[in-house]
């Protein structure tokens, strides 16, 4: 405060308070952010370290592991039928929510007019993201399952899990193809195109990497959903590879999620090994998108290079 | 729209017409502004006339009663300060104001004497005709080469045709062949502001329209750009019909042959020579705005 007596109009002020407060208010919402990471590096920590534990203790073949069938006999159980599974029931799912998904927003954005029941549509969308995943499990076990009799099979599990991810890829959709900008329809238009040629050439090429993040993202979710599968029903042991849309299955959440109950000790050490697994396929899937959508950012800032 | 590549063909209709409007009418007159020679003088036909066209937004009139009959391979420029209507005068004419809910016209909008809003006028059809070249370049995430044919394709004229001919014209008609052509393949949004803006213009003159409106073309770029898109409107009244909408008056003085004054209201207020317009205006209220008192 050495500059007090030259300069009057400083007297009265005192910001200590204030400047306290200002670093309060700053170290929480530090805490709080690094409270997520804490909690991932924990995670990881502790699934890796239960995984090389198994890895030792039950002396875990990964080859084995990876390209064996389940079987009631803990030392030749494997995952590579529930890996398969798994990818089986992405590919079904991706197929059977994305044109839905991308239809539906196409409408919402492009044709739908600006009324109450637009507006209930889109609403209705954001509680249908919330369901509990479950719910979709139960859905489809009534209507696919035993109504329609096709058995708990994968593509059952696809379904379900498509019609859990279709509310999530809508919603990504819609704000990819509102974010094209308008003047660029503008431009479509002004050439004497129609609207769907439009929105063919010109709108979804732009939205598209938005949307394939979003639907990428929204198959990560998938792939780690055990309550829906299990509704649908999936085996207790995945002893054999699928061999289509209409094999039995245990998808890898599930499978993990059987191994867990089991008396046997050394199942639970697969458990272990199999979640490692399960996270390689999460993270190589946001790797994707985050790839997707950085080349998506660099599109976007050059639109606005004049 | 019929055939029109034979400017007679379209005479005796259109006379008939002017005939028809004697309340106010613009009778063609000499041009003969201070413009280069590249622009013929004489008579030349009216290609885009409007008649008491009021045009509504929700409750907001834009346009109030306007009037005009635009010439054929002029350059024809919109000024007055913002909110005056001239956008949305330019975009009644391609009807790109059908994309706005709330928009609603009343009165007579003819292109060759068709009125666009008649119900047999698809409003693609008629942007087919109709070309235009918006305020901030908006080229398509595309290739500069599919940019270009971007229209021929849409238009189903792509078929048959030598389309790396049509390119290569269109984009030497935009000026631009030079610099770009060893990178066709490359996005368009590459480009600078300026290269953008002719890219557009190459755009909408490679479907080979009739009319190309510009809505404040050179108000995103540089002097030097802009500069080069004004030599370039210059070029283009040879082949084509300009309506430009511009914020710069030194820019209408330089480059058009006629210029329409909208103010605040959506009137017209006042529609003669450039010359005039600048010179000599018959209304006060254009004086004070061109000479900076209003606006």
């Amino acid at each position: 405060m050495s500059t007090k007596r030259e300069t009057d109009f400083l007297a009265d002020v005192d910001l200590g308070r204030e400047k306290l407060l200002n670093r309060l208010f700053y170290g929480t919402l530090v805490v709080a952010s690094l409270f997520g990471l804490a909690m991932l590096v924990l995670l990881l920590t502790d699934v890796l370290w239960e995984a090389s534990q198994a890895l030792t203790n039950f002396d875990i073949d990964i080859g084995n592991f990876l390209t064996a069938t389940s079987s009631s006999r803990a030392e030749q159980a494997g995952f590579g039928a529930s890996i398969i599974a798994s990818v089986w029931l992405m590919v079904l799912t991706a197929v059977l929510a994305f044109f839905i998904a991308v239809g539906c927003a196409i409408y919402l954005v492009e044709y739908a007019p600006e009324n109450r029941v637009t507006r209930l549509i889109e609403a209705n969308l954001a509680n249908l993201a919330g369901v509990p995943s479950i719910v979709y499990g139960l859905l489809v076990l009534a209507l696919i399952v035993n109504d329609a009799g096709l058995g708990s099979v994968i593509l059952a599990g696809a379904i379900a899990l498509a019609l859990l991810i279709v509310p999530i890829i809508i919603v990504a959709s819609i704000e990819s193809i509102r974010a094209v900008p308008s003047s660029v329809r503008d431009g479509s238009y002004a050439m004497g195109a129609t609207k769907w040629q439009t929105i063919r050439q010109v709108v979804l090429p732009q939205a598209m990497p938005g949307i394939l993040t979003g639907t990428i993202l929204a198959l990560a979710r998938a792939v780690g959903e055990t309550a829906p599968l299990i509704m649908v029903g999936t085996m207790l042991h995945a002893t054999r590879y699928p061999d289509g849309p209409f094999a039995s299955f245990s998808a890898m959440p599930t499978q993990i999620y059987n191994w867990t109950y089991q008396a046997d000790r050394m199942f639970n050490g697969l458990a272990a090994v199999g979640i490692v697994v399960l996270l390689l396929f999460l993270v190589a899937m946001y790797a994707l998108a985050g790839y997707l959508r950085k080349r998506y950012e660099t599109d976007g800032s050059s639109i606005s290079n004049v | 729209m019929s055939s029109n590549t034979s400017n007679e063909q379209v005479t005796d209709e259109s006379v008939n017409e002017t005939d028809g409007t004697s309340d106010g009418a613009i009778i063609e007159t000499d041009i003969s502004v201070d413009r280069g020679s590249s622009h013929t003088t004489g008579h030349t036909e009216t290609i885009v006339r409007a008649e008491g066209l009021d045009v509504y937004y929700g409750d907001d009139q834009a346009l109030d009663n306007v009037t005009i009959e635009i010439p054929e391979h002029r350059v024809t420029a919109m000024i007055g300060p913002s909110g005056c209507g001239k956008s949305t005068f330019l975009r009644s004419i391609n009807r790109m104001n059908d994309r706005i809910p709330a928009a609603r016209v009343d009165g007579g909008l003819h292109f060759r004497g068709k009125n666009v809003y008649d119900d047999d006028v698809d409003p693609v059809a008629l942007r087919r005709t109709i070309g235009q070249v918006f305020q901030s370049p908006n080229p398509f995430p595309k290739s500069i080469y599919d940019n270009v044919a971007y229209g021929l394709r849409v238009q189903g004229k792509a078929d048959g045709m030598d389309l790396d001919a049509a390119v290569e014209r269109a984009l030497r008609g935009a000026a631009l062949w030079d610099e770009v052509k060893d990178q066709l393949n490359e996005s368009g949004l590459d480009l600078s502001g300026g290269q953008q803006q002719r890219l557009c213009i190459a755009r909408a003159i490679a479907t080979d329209p009739e009319v190309i409106l510009m809505d404040e073309p050179t108000s995103a770029l540089d002097p030097v750009a802009a500069s080069k898109i004004e030599d370039l409107i210059n070029e283009l009244v040879d082949e084509y019909t300009v309506i430009i909408v511009t914020h710069n008056m030194q820019q209408a003085a330089r480059i058009s042959d006629k210029t329409a004054v909208f103010l605040t209201g959506g009137e017209l207020v006042e529609f003669d020579d450039t010359a005039t317009i600048f010179e000599d205006p018959d209304d006060d209220r254009v004086e004070n705005y061109i000479t900076g008192k209003f606006g």
